[in-house]
């Protein structure tokens, strides 16, 4: 790895984290491990039907069973919470937690069970009767963006959530001088992150302090904020306990509804009220789906390869609810044309209701199926051409001196050599080998092909996509904080103020504000403030968490360490910048004079008389940190800088398949990671090799399917493929170091690493496996079963 | 029902439905929450506990099967002292073999049942071995990595995992 930009003593170093103790002895603090004393458990009623009007339920049955409390429904908790914030300005597509009225999708929530045990709360929503008349639903997405088409929300008027038109640039004209043009389409199927653990929430109201405790599995952003204004209560009255561990997110827990719901009930019952999702619960109704989307996308290129404009039109299946679906058209803006030096863009976004399960929130938020396609044309300009696809991408590469580098749609990237890690990782993979071992591969009867992605990771996120796609909302920050406090014993305690779902961020701050101050990063406790004792946060979304509390700890190390300097330069009788600081000793420049760490510590614990004038006694300092580049509004035309920092990975993959069989069998997987500086090496790189894993899922097996009854197909772990260990290969790692100029140690995010290029290198793969078939997939997941048929119809054709 | 378990060597005697999965059990009954629930349908692997040594589903067995039967060890039941670790689990310390923790209990569970039968795996035994333990965040790659040390120093110390326990 390149010699990061200063020498550090912590960051960068492959230590061990502070958080893997407690989980490889099963000490975990996970939500379902909290079962405080009086607590009731839910169950969800869930519908069958994808679309029906609701005439009646009874719940006379299930409250006669011994041990059931309460059935809820939807209208009883519509009447009590307002509808749940979705972002845009859709005031007609109403959302609650359970269906009101009308469902809208397949195992959508109609009534929720309360009783002494999980077990009895099941038994008893069994017996809920509901009385439904079935209606017509709609499950496909061009379908449900003709104007003529049945509207899921009737009162909204049409399917319509989002339908915007960007230009950025002389498209037309860039169309008009180039000398070619090609037209494709590709579909990202519905999958998601799907964590090992579901959502869960404990929500346990107390009347006598005004208090409603929340813990939760969960990763969103204002999560205290929106639970407040949904139950009308003061949002200084929720109290989310941000310590709960949480078993894996990736974007996906966002449980506002699950949440709401528990807190009502919490409310009204005056009990905790814990609902975990049973897995089935989860995959059909827990608002975990990802991405649904078609791209329509026509390029215009010149002879030698070089790409000058792009239209792109994105149509999202965003299911039954608003949700965070559309934003997740937006985010991709920030990093609309990839690593290449696309002259123009024409970007059609459009969002739509159908009765699918709600789209919510997955990693990378919309832009690992954009890199999908963008890298998919990448592939075919190079066989138009007759290019190498690695000279393709070498020939349209943002140059390493261009940096920043301002993007058509607004975003200045920070910092990239995508060339030199492309040289990297075609040194480690040896290329001439690999193409030879795929031919051998070939001519051993198999289809074997080769695959390549570079793109981008946008990290340090902000919420600039809100106010670009929403005009009425004008937030211009997505602030982090750290807060660090030096008790009178001299020890160091810092304080967090989101949950953390496996990125280490106890690690992360540790790392830096041990490194800051010097001392021995085991040595500082890192804590999660609870939401009534936090600063503000964003929660870690948007790969911002290196970037973002990151520079927050930093920024607060070094107030605390400039207080320190005070304090000791007073005693001294020397000014502030004149003093030394090492390792925890306090000098004069001349060494005459010099305090040890607990010396200037107890001055400013006990001897206020020994304090600089102004100097607040105690040690306590924090930091509100804005993100980076981060505060402007969009411009008219819908320019706006997206996230401060663009790490960029390159895939090269080789696979084979059986022609008949059709599963393909990874040989090799190199990938060429730059993040900038990386803070821990075992975090950055576990980051990656699950992304990776993530994207050959969500490649090759993962979907949330639905038959054309509208039912779900998947909705177990047994149908829904998750990749075991067999079909995750060894990925090797070339590491590549380019510091980004906008974050304080020159670190960029890694949370989304991976994944964000690994479907479009295994859809390459396939392609290139194909190409002597001349058959190419446009569709991802590429399904074993679907493949097998696509060459034995090829086979026909030919014979 | 009445049920008599033991574990992690000490005898329990609880009262529950028939219907009762060990899990359930483990984790409302026992308070043993270290071992997880993923899918309650078998797939997942993060319930996953031993008994009588052999790697098994607890979300797919009764309670009441494992009444006054096998020795079912937890990942509670592996640690060797409060803030000791075993070797497995230092080796997942070391390679970061997990993020967020939740495969983490049943992965070392079924490691330390691999590395009882076999003190010499390869990548092909490891990766055989933990293919029915899903993990989402980690692309198994770390935790391979974790089995392979704990391999190589439970060889250096000569002993299986439960010798080294002792
Ligand atoms: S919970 Fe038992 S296998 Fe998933
Ligand atoms: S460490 Fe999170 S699922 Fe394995």
């Amino acid at each position: 790895m390149t010699e990061a930009p200063t020498s550090f003593r912590y960051v960068s170093k492959p230590r061990r984290t502070q958080e893997d103790r407690r989980f490889v002895t099963g000490k975990g603090h996970f939500v379902a491990d909290i079962v405080p004393d009086n607590t009731l458990h839910v169950a969800l009623v869930p519908s069958q039907e994808p679309a029906a009007r609701i005439i009646s339920i009874d719940k006379s049955a299930a409250l006669a069973l011994p041990g059931v409390h309460d059935v809820i429904t939807g209208d009883e908790l519509a009447a009590a919470v307002e509808p749940m914030m979705n972002g845009l300005d859709t005031p007609a597509v109403k959302r609650y937690a359970m269906a009101v009225d009308r469902i809208r999708y397949c195992g959508e929530w109609v009534a929720a069970v309360v009783a002494d045990t999980r077990a009895i709360a099941e038994d008893a929503a069994e017996l809920v009767e509901l009385e439904t008349e079935p209606s017509d639903f709609i499950l496909d997405a061009e379908e449900a963006y003709r104007p003529d088409s049945l509207a899921v929300h009737e009162a909204h008027g049409s399917n319509i959530l989002l339908d915007r038109t960007f230009t950025w640039g002389p498209v037309e004209q860039h169309f008009s001088e180039s000398a070619r043009e090609l037209s494709f389409r590709v579909t990202w199927g519905r999958s998601s992150t799907v964590p090992i653990e579901t959502f869960g929430v404990l929500a346990s109201w107390d009347g006598w302090r005004d208090t409603l405790d929340v813990w939760a599995s969960i990763q969103m952003p204002k999560y205290a904020d929106q639970i407040a204004r949904a139950l009308r209560i003061p949002m200084n009255t929720v109290r989310v306990h941000q310590d709960v561990d949480v078993g894996g997110s990736y974007g996906v827990k966002r449980g506002i509804k699950h949440t709401v719901l528990a807190g009502y009930i919490s409310r009204k019952l005056n009990r905790p009220i814990r609902l975990i999702e049973d897995r089935l619960e989860n995959m059909r109704a827990g608002d975990a789906h990802g991405p649904d989307r078609i791209f329509d996308i026509s390029i215009a290129y010149e002879d030698d390869g070089r790409i000058r404009s792009m239209k792109m039109r994105a149509l999202d299946n965003a299911g039954a609810y608003a949700g965070r679906a559309p934003f997740q058209l937006g985010k991709p803006i920030g990093a609309i044309v990839g690593p290449y030096t696309i002259e123009s863009v024409e970007y059609q976004a459009i969002s739509v209701t159908t009765n699918k399960a709600a789209q919510e929130a997955v990693r990378g938020f919309g832009q690992a199926p954009t890199n999908y396609a963008i890298e998919t044309a990448l592939d075919r300009v190079a066989a138009a051409v007759g290019l190498d696809r690695v000279q393709i991408r070498r020939r349209n590469y943002i140059p390493s001196d261009q940096f920043p580098y301002l993007i058509p749609s607004g975003t200045s990237y920070d910092s990239g050599d995508y060339q030199t890690v492309t040289d990297k990782v075609m040194t480690q993979v040896g290329w001439d080998d690999l193409v030879r071992q795929r031919d051998a591969l070939r001519a051993d009867g198999q289809l074997a092909g080769i695959g390549i992605a570079a793109c981008l990771e946008p990290s340090g996120g902000n919420s600039s996509f809100e106010p670009l796609l929403n005009p009425a909302n004008t937030t211009t920050t997505w602030m982090d904080s750290c807060r660090i406090m030096v008790d009178g014993a001299g020890t160091v305690t810092a304080t967090i103020h989101t949950t953390s779902s496996g990125q280490g961020h106890q690690t992360l701050t540790a790392t830096i504000i041990g490194e800051v101050l010097e001392i021995d990063p085991d040595q500082i406790r890192v804590i999660h403030a609870d939401s009534q004792t936090s600063l503000p946060s964003n929660s870690p979304v948007g790969s911002r968490m290196a970037v973002m509390l990151g520079g927050a700890a930093f920024n607060a190390a070094g107030k605390l360490k400039d207080k320190l300097k005070r304090i000791a330069a007073k005693q001294f009788g020397a000014s502030p910048d004149e003093v030394v600081y090492s390792e925890g000793t306090f000098a004069t420049a001349d060494g005459d004079q010099s305090l040890g760490w607990m010396d200037v510590v107890t001055i400013a614990h006990r001897y206020f008389h020994l304090l600089p004038d102004g100097e607040q006694p105690g040690l306590e300092v924090t930091d509100v940190y804005q993100v980076p580049t981060g505060g402007g509004l969009p411009t008219e035309d819908g320019r706006v800088q997206m996230y401060p920092c663009h790490s960029f990975e390159f895939h090269c993959v080789l696979l084979s398949f059986d022609p008949i069989l059709a599963k393909p069998e990874i040989h090799r997987y190199v990938i060429g990671h730059d993040c900038g500086t990386v803070i821990n090496p075992h975090i950055v790189k576990g980051m990656t090799l699950g992304g990776i894993a993530h994207g050959i899922g969500a490649a090759l097996f993962e979907e949330f399917t639905y038959d054309d009854q509208g039912q779900m197909n998947a909705q177990t772990l047994a149908d829904y493929l998750l990749p075991s260990s067999h079909e995750i290969p060894a990925v090797e790692i070339v590491h590549h170091c380019t510091p980004s100029p906008f974050t304080v140690l020159g670190q960029k995010g890694s949370g989304e690493s991976g994944y964000l290029g690994a479907p479009a290198a295994i859809s390459g793969a396939v392609n290139d496996a194909l190409a002597p078939l001349g058959i190419t997939v446009d569709k991802l997941p590429i399904r074993t079963a679907a493949l097998s048929d696509r060459i034995a119809a090829a086979a026909n054709t030919q014979s | 029902m009445k049920c008599q378990l033991r574990v992690n060597g000490e005898d329990h005697t609880i009262d529950v439905e028939p219907r009762t999965t060990l899990l359930d059990a483990l984790r409302d009954n026992l308070k043993l929450t270290g071992t997880h629930v993923g899918c309650e349908h078998g797939i997942c692997g993060a319930c996953t506990v031993l008994a009588d040594g052999e790697p098994v589903r607890s979300c797919l067995m009764l309670a009441a099967q494992a009444d006054a039967g096998p020795e079912i060890t937890t990942i509670e039941g592996l640690s060797t002292a409060p803030g000791e670790l075993s070797i497995i689990q230092d080796a997942f310390c070391e390679a970061h073999g997990l993020q967020c923790g939740y495969c983490t209990p049943g992965m070392i569970i079924t490691a330390s049942a691999l590395l009882e039968r076999n003190a010499t795996p390869n990548r092909d035994d490891i990766v055989d071995a933990i293919s029915a333990n899903l993990c989402r965040c980690t692309g198994y790659g770390q935790i391979v990595e974790a089995i392979e040390l704990a391999a190589e120093k439970l060889r250096q110390r000569n002993a299986s995992p439960s010798e080294a326990s002792q």
